[in-house]
């Protein structure tokens, strides 16, 4: 089976210790609820969008350290972007944990997208339960997008 | 009645053909038979030798194989009967698992018996499977469910039970609490539920598998539980009643098997069993559970609760010996009122995050809400790690445990 190093790597533990952008948005902010129902973990994740921008973004909720890493990794990661290319990362995200496009086809990476510190958690996909776990705060970004109408 | 002998967990290991496979060249240490248990050979057998020699339809044909399948499948059916001491054989009711036996309850029974206002009377450490038939009651028919609380230690709170019972129409509750481990007085539960003039439904899943388990003496109404969780195969559960309450209630499913007659105008059903075992069957599987009622029945029963006994307070003792306050064990101290199923915390260290290491040294723990979700609520936690030991188990087990545990702690050290 494969080691545990590939799936705990030390930038992940970092992100499981000192989660970045914790806390919450007062509302209108858009905000959505993630549920892994396997496992119970919740994650929140609040959004600030002002001119078609991630201007702020916040995490809230509990999780395994693969689902919190990803959550905090996710909101370094789009903060300060235009939402078109936060969508494209989430793409981008979701091909490397080998989730496949909405027709149901491999989603090809986009060599315009960087995904920087995220490569960390390409180890998740070698323990197939836990890609659940990696996407939990990325569709629930997804939803708090939708919420802001963006 | 001879006092219980201890097992011999070496012998009944190698009836597990699954239990000598190794992974990266060393044995597994299964720890989630709460959640299913493994097959012993006798039951691989059995089912493999039923479909290679006596495979047929059963109950509707007149050739001698299919009187042969027939005698095999009825068979299993009075051998539960035995296994949990119900009065009739057609008291047993072949469903595809416990879920489906208390959905059938509360479908049949509690679409014909309950109003709006009528009081359904759970606990707090119950399995969504004995939750959420009773919320679909709620929004359908706008029943009240009222809650049974817990005690610090995992226990049943009954200081309230009189007044939550007081009017109620049904008591549901869990014989052994999947989560906590907890045993709950079940005769007296069923005593209090028909004092108030409700009925008192079993949810026996974790129970039966490991304890002499006697409804008669309980005194209870409904019993549900399951194949799987007791060395049978997935598939196929049951749901025991008093014959007067089953023959009251309308079918639940309907189409084959079911009926005694069907007309363009309607249909009538079919005398017990066959009314609630519309279609064909989990023919193998009920074929598989009686070999698997026989496989425990020669060990004992009560010898099996004995020797969980042994490992729960072995595990209490241990666990709490070397980790201290670093594991938080759920459920109650006194063995005697526990099995030997243990939900824990430990070290902060997330269970998903616990269960992916332990695996690196084959220790299988289940890691997640448990299907007890307003449990964890309860508990303050999202999860629990989840180790459930059962026959095959022993006290070496506890101890790759403890030291996968702590193997653990070197990964997520803060």
């Amino acid at each position: 089976m494969p080691g545990l190093e590939d799936l705990y790597r030390e930038i992940i533990l970092d992100h499981h210790r000192n989660p970045r952008n914790r806390g919450e948005l007062p509302p209108p902010a858009p905000h959505a609820v993630g549920h892994n129902p396997l496992c119970g973990d919740e994650i929140d994740v609040y959004l600030q969008v002002e001119n078609d921008m991630v201007v702020d973004v916040k995490v809230g909720g509990q999780g395994c350290s693969i689902s919190q890493s990803s959550a905090s990794m996710m909101s370094q990661a789009v903060k300060g972007k235009p939402i078109a290319e936060v969508r494209a990362l989430v793409r981008r995200f979701k091909g490397m944990m080998s989730i496949p496009d909405e027709d149901g086809n491999p989603i090809e990476p986009d060599p315009n997208v960087k995904l920087g510190d995220l490569e960390a958690l390409q180890g998740v996909v070698k323990f197939p339960v836990r890609i659940k776990c990696a996407t939990l705060s990325w569709n629930t970004l997804l939803d708090a997008l939708e919420q802001s109408n963006a | 009645m001879t006092a219980p002998h201890s097992l011999d967990v070496a012998a009944i290991k190698q009836q597990f053909p699954l239990l000598q496979r190794e992974l990266d060249g060393a044995p597994l240490v299964y720890l989630d038979s709460a959640n299913t248990s493994q097959k012993p050979q006798v039951v691989i057998d059995a089912m493999s030798q039923f479909m290679e020699h006596s495979y047929a339809p059963i109950n509707r044909s007149a050739y001698r194989l299919a009187a042969e399948a027939t005698d095999a499948f009825e068979g299993a059916r009075t051998k539960v009967q035995r296994f949990i001491n119900a009065k009739r054989a057609h008291e047993i009711v072949f469903t595809k698992n416990a879920t489906e036996s208390l959905n059938l309850v509360a479908y049949s029974w509690g679409r014909a018996n309950l109003q709006r206002g009528d009081v359904v009377v759970l606990t707090h450490m119950e399995h969504h499977a004995n939750i959420v038939p009773w919320h679909m009651l709620v929004e359908e028919r706008g029943i009240e469910l009222r809650w049974v609380p817990l005690t610090a230690d995992g226990q049943l709170d009954l200081r309230t039970l009189p007044q939550l019972l007081d009017g109620a129409k049904v008591f549901s509750f869990t014989a052994m609490s999947n989560v906590l481990g907890t045993i709950t007085p079940v005769r007296q539960l069923c005593d209090a539920a028909h004092a108030a003039g409700a009925l008192a439904i079993v949810d026996g899943c974790q129970y039966v598998p490991h304890n002499v388990t006697d409804v008669q003496a309980w005194d209870a109404d409904f019993m549900a539980f399951s194949s799987h969780k007791m060395c049978g195969p997935s598939g196929v559960g049951v749901l025991w009643g008093r014959e007067a309450l089953l023959d009251a209630m309308p079918p639940f499913l309907g189409g084959g098997n079911m009926i005694a007659d069907v007309r363009l105008d309607g249909f009538t059903t079919a005398e017990l069993p066959a009314k609630f075992e519309a279609g064909t069957p989990p023919i193998v599987e009920v074929v598989g559970m009686g070999a698997a009622v026989d496989f425990l029945t020669d060990l004992g029963m009560a010898n099996i609760r004995q020797h969980e006994l042994e490992i729960a307070g072995y595990a209490m003792r241990s666990l709490t010996e070397r980790f201290g306050p670093d594991i938080q064990l759920h459920g109650p101290c006194n063995v005697e009122v526990r099995g030997a199923t243990f939900s824990f915390g430990f070290r902060g260290i997330h269970p998903h995050d616990l269960s992916q290491v332990l695996d690196q040294t084959n220790v299988c723990v289940r890691a997640g809400h448990h299907c007890a979700k307003p449990l964890m609520r309860l508990l303050g936690v999202n999860a629990t790690a989840r180790a459930s030991f059962y026959l095959y188990n022993d006290t070496t087990d506890v101890d790759v445990l403890a030291d996968a545990l702590d193997s653990a702690s070197d990964i997520f050290a803060f």
